[in-house]
């Protein structure tokens, strides 16, 4: 892993990907499959999430085959909001009006690309509500997994 | 987002939206401002969906606050020099 003089990743291959409350099952199969295809692809992965996601997360992936860092959600949003770091592309899972605002906060703080990747029931809610330009990851799902799985497909060209 | 526990707040609409927040600002505020998103309030960076809307009424700020978990929240906390600061910083709507 490139490391920059500060200790952090040099950020031009990298990927954030931010997490909310955990509180629909298929979002960490959601997360992991997603910084699966971008390790694949060379890009590394950073987590961005509430301690119970990270927590998921970390368990998941005990052995980092798919995540380079896991962060503190403020910590991140601190760091963003400083321009002490920025990230290229960004994943934001949303579920709820809260993920909504997290979406919309990134794209307004960072440069790079925002994919919302939008689930849960009330999915085409939330879709709704994101009036920036992006390109929606979506699927109105919460157990199974395989609609959101083909709504990535469709949008994640890059694969390796 | 900083922890809001660390504020003296006080819950003024609970579990709503920004669009929600916006409108009752709106109508029951006179002093309002429009924020970017990552704004910082005492040390807290707002989340939301622009044009974030905040008020302030005497020494009282009134701003919407996002938990991942629990949605959007609007509370106000009372300090004189975190309203001057912002009354300086932005213009007023």
């Amino acid at each position: 892993m490139e490391k920059t003089e500060n200790g952090n990743m040099d950020n031009a291959d990298k990927a954030l990907l931010v997490l909310g409350c955990p509180q629909v099952p298929i979002q960490t199969t959601a997360v992991l499959y997603i910084a699966g295809r971008l390790k694949k692809a060379g890009i590394k992965t950073v987590i961005a999430g509430t301690p119970a996601a990270r927590l998921l997360i970390k368990y998941g992936d005990i052995d980092g085959h798919y995540i380079d860092e896991i962060k503190d959600l403020d910590v991140i949003i601190d760091a963003v909001a400083e321009k002490k770091e920025s990230y290229p592309r960004c994943f934001v899972f949303i579920h709820n009006d809260a993920g909504v605002s997290y979406a919309a906060t990134m794209n307004s703080l960072l440069d790079g690309v925002v994919y919302p990747v939008i689930f849960g029931s009330d999915a085409e809610k939330m879709a709704e509500m994101i009036d920036f330009d992006c390109e929606k990851i979506m699927a109105v799902a919460a157990h199974n997994p395989k609609p959101l799985i083909s709504a990535i497909n469709r949008v994640l060209k890059w694969d390796a | 987002m900083g922890c809001l526990d660390k504020l003296p707040y006080e819950i003024i609409l609970r579990h709503t939206s920004f669009a929600e927040c916006r409108e009752y600002l709106k109508k029951n505020f006179r002093e309002l401002y429009t924020v970017a998103p990552g704004y910082k309030i005492f040390d807290v960076h707002i989340i939301g969906v622009p044009p974030i809307s905040l008020a302030i009424e005497g020494n009282t700020i009134i701003f919407p606050f996002t938990k991942p978990c629990h949605g959007t929240f609007l509370v106000s906390v009372e300090d004189e020099e975190e309203a001057t600061r912002i009354r300086k910083e932005n213009y007023k709507k």
